[in-house]
């Protein structure tokens, strides 16, 4: 489970370092991007396991970046995170094949526990 | 207030939605549809029973006044006939005969005989020369010898050739009439024959009329003396007491108004020869009971259908007024609904957009405080650890309760996620229940369930049915005193429809407060009250298709009504 690699994708960026600095202490590999853009990038450049993705970003929009992600490497799986309590964009991201979304502000143990879910379900 | 301002007035509280006091309005507008609606069926029947009324009376009095007329002319012939043949067989005498054998009293005496067998009511018959000398005389008074050249009669013969008197009273009080003829013989002689007449024959002719009772039938001279007796006016040679129409005339018909204030119908004939003015007299009343009857049917008729256009018209407006009242009332509903809904999108809207923008600072928080905990966790040689420890974890659980309020905003906001799933009303209740138990229990509260067994299950979602009863639920927790009481009723409404009520025995609300209840951040706790729990209740009961209703009584409870479709209908959301 650790050396998992992860991906955060979020324009909050104090958000997304602590919460890579924090799976990192957990044993994670984790890794952080502020767009879409560099995100897709560094995908590129080394493939993680997981992408946590915010679906609300300025640019590249996360469920535009889901789609290239699937396109390009339909193993990862891609966690979304919402701001917004609008399940909308939550189930649409499911469809375009993420395998779960959170709510923002979240709790890092259920986080851990989604990515071992996903991990688990790949075939 | 003038004519003018009534009509402004009423044109205005019967056009214009006024929205002023509103029972005031209907009141006014009930009253003016009233008003016009009787007058426009009332106005028509008025004028068409005047003009029948006058119309009626007009050809009536026609139908009476022809009549009376030809009545009165008709008598008024027969008296002249009379008169006539009197006068003419006195002429007869008068060219038959020389002025030798009138003047013979032997030769008058036998041609007195003969016309005393051939005519009736002569009483005399006498010779006068032209001196007015009486040269012989037939008869009951002793009037031989009598000189005539003073009276006026006398004259009148001499020059008209004849001469019908006034009636008077003879000797033995007795009515007549003198007639006298003048002839002039061969001889260049003039010779007068007077004669009297009995006028007891006037009676018979006047009798023959068959008059009622009410009519009076007499003859009068040009001075208006009675010239036979009248019923009404008195007895021979008195006045009669109604002023006689001016001028040459004809037979026609006056109306007078006689001293015994009777009001009557008068036709005049006066006679051509003589000074006789034939009077027939009607009473108008008698004239008109046909048509007395008539009105007086007409004026219950017309009584019957005022009645019955009141009683009418009043049904109508009442129908009518309240048609509109419901009408206004149902628009007035889906305009507040509408306004509600528009309220509810709107602040809905704010709020998601508020929760949005602090959700993300507040991740950041979460994570801060994380870190700085996870930090510390692994710190051993960390001073004050366990304080520190303490502090993230306040910060963590702050940030988690603003969480829940996001939430709940976002989850009040936000288009709701539906799972239609079979649910049993009855046990989803005692779920929810479960959430209370402890507070129910901890409050002496009770709780009595009256479920209906075997209600049929509804196709609704879970998690917001939960939500909606333990919104209602904690509200009546909330409301109750210690010891209070909350009764939960479960029924089948109808074939599509269950129903369930919570009622307390709590505080109650105010009529504001009732009309507030389901707006969103409107609450009346103290403390802790977001205001959102049933403006979400009312969301997501009207969402699934159904209805919630709030009664209430301040000091007496309240009591919260949700029927549910057993086929939640979503409707359309945020």
């Amino acid at each position: 489970m650790e050396n998992l690699k992860i991906l955060l994708v979020d324009d909050e960026e104090e958000f997304v370092t602590t919460l890579a600095e924090r799976l990192e202490l957990r044993g994670f590999q984790a890794r952080a991007a502020t767009n879409g853009e560099d995100g897709l990038h560094m995908i590129e450049a080394d493939t993680p396991q997981i992408v946590i993705l915010d679906v609300m970003m300025p640019g590249l929009g996360g469920l535009e970046v889901l789609k290239r992600i699937k396109a390009q490497n339909p193993q990862i799986h891609v966690i979304l995170l919402t701001g917004r309590g609008s399940t909308k964009e939550g189930i649409e991201g499911m469809q375009l094949g993420a395998f779960d979304y959170l709510m923002k502000p979240i709790n890092i143990e259920e986080l851990i526990k989604k990515m071992q879910e996903a991990i688990k379900s790949q075939p | 207030m003038n004519s003018k301002n009534l009509w402004t007035r009423f044109t205005k509280g019967l056009l214009q939605n006024a929205d002023d006091d509103t029972a005031n309005r209907y009141r006014i507008l009930r009253r003016n549809i009233f008003i016009l609606m009787f007058l426009i069926t009332i106005v028509p029947l008025i004028i068409m029973a005047v003009i029948y009324q006058h119309e009626y009376q007009a050809s009536l009095k026609k139908e009476i006044v022809n009549p009376l007329k030809t009545l009165a002319n008709k008598t008024k012939h027969s008296f002249e006939l009379f008169l006539e043949e009197r006068l003419s067989v006195i002429r007869f005498i008068a060219s038959s005969y020389s002025f030798e054998e009138l003047s013979d009293q032997k030769t008058l005496n036998r041609i007195f005989k003969t016309l005393m067998d051939e005519y009736c009511c002569l009483i005399d018959l006498g010779l006068i020369n032209k001196k007015g000398i009486q040269l012989s005389y037939v008869g009951p008074y002793e009037f031989l010898g009598k000189n005539y050249s003073k009276q006026s009669w006398f004259h009148e013969v001499v020059v008209k050739g004849n001469y019908i008197s006034d009636v008077f009273m003879g000797y033995r009080q007795f009515p007549h009439v003198a007639i006298a003829v003048l002839r002039r013989t061969e001889e260049g002689r003039y010779l007068i024959l007077r004669a009297t007449i009995d006028t007891s024959k006037f009676d018979n002719i006047i009798a023959s009329m068959g008059l009622d009772q009410e009519s009076d039938a007499f003859l009068i001279n040009s001075e208006g003396i009675l010239q036979t007796p009248s019923r009404f006016y008195g007895k021979i040679l008195d006045q009669y007491p109604v002023p006689l129409p001016m001028g040459n005339y004809g037979p026609i018909v006056v109306e007078e108004v006689d001293p015994q204030n009777r009001k009557m119908l008068v036709a005049y004939a006066p006679f051509a020869k003589a000074d006789y003015i034939m009077v027939l007299t009607k009473q108008r009343s008698a004239l008109l009971k046909p048509w007395y009857t008539l009105r007086s049917k007409m004026l219950f008729i017309f009584a019957i259908s005022v009645v019955t256009i009141i009683l009418v018209v009043f049904k109508l407006v009442d129908t009518v007024v309240k048609r509109v009242k419901e009408a206004d009332e149902k628009r007035e509903l889906a305009y507040r609904e509408i306004q509600h809904t528009h309220k509810l999108a709107s602040i809905g809207r704010l709020a998601a957009g508020v929760a949005h923008e602090i959700n993300n600072p507040m991740a950041i928080i979460n994570e801060k405080a994380g870190l700085m905990k996870d930090l510390v966790a692994h710190d051993d040689q960390f001073r004050k650890k366990e304080k520190f420890l303490g502090l993230t974890d306040s910060i963590l659980q702050s940030v988690e309760r603003c969480k829940g309020i996001t939430h709940r905003l976002l989850g009040f906001a936000r288009r709701m996620e539906v799972q239609l799933v079979e649910l049993d009303v009855n046990e989803l209740i005692q779920e929810t229940l479960g959430f209370l138990d402890k507070e129910a229990l901890h409050r002496n509260i009770e709780l009595k369930l009256q479920f209906t067994d075997n209600l049929p299950y509804i196709f609704s979602d879970r998690g917001q049915m939960q939500q909606v009863f333990l919104n209602i639920l904690s509200n009546a927790f909330a409301a109750v005193e210690d010891k209070g009481q909350i009764v939960i009723t479960s029924w089948e409404e109808d074939s599509d429809t269950v129903g369930v009520s919570i009622r307390d025995d709590g505080s109650g609300m105010s009529e504001e407060t009732i009309s507030n209840i389901f707006d969103p951040f409107f609450t009346t706790k103290q403390k802790g009250g977001t205001g959102l729990g049933l403006a979400i209740t009312y969301g997501i009961v009207k969402k699934m298709g159904g209805e919630i209703k709030v009664t209430s009584k301040q000091g007496e409870g309240t009591i919260f009504t949700v029927y549910l479709p057993k086929k939640a209908k979503i409707g359309p959301g945020e």
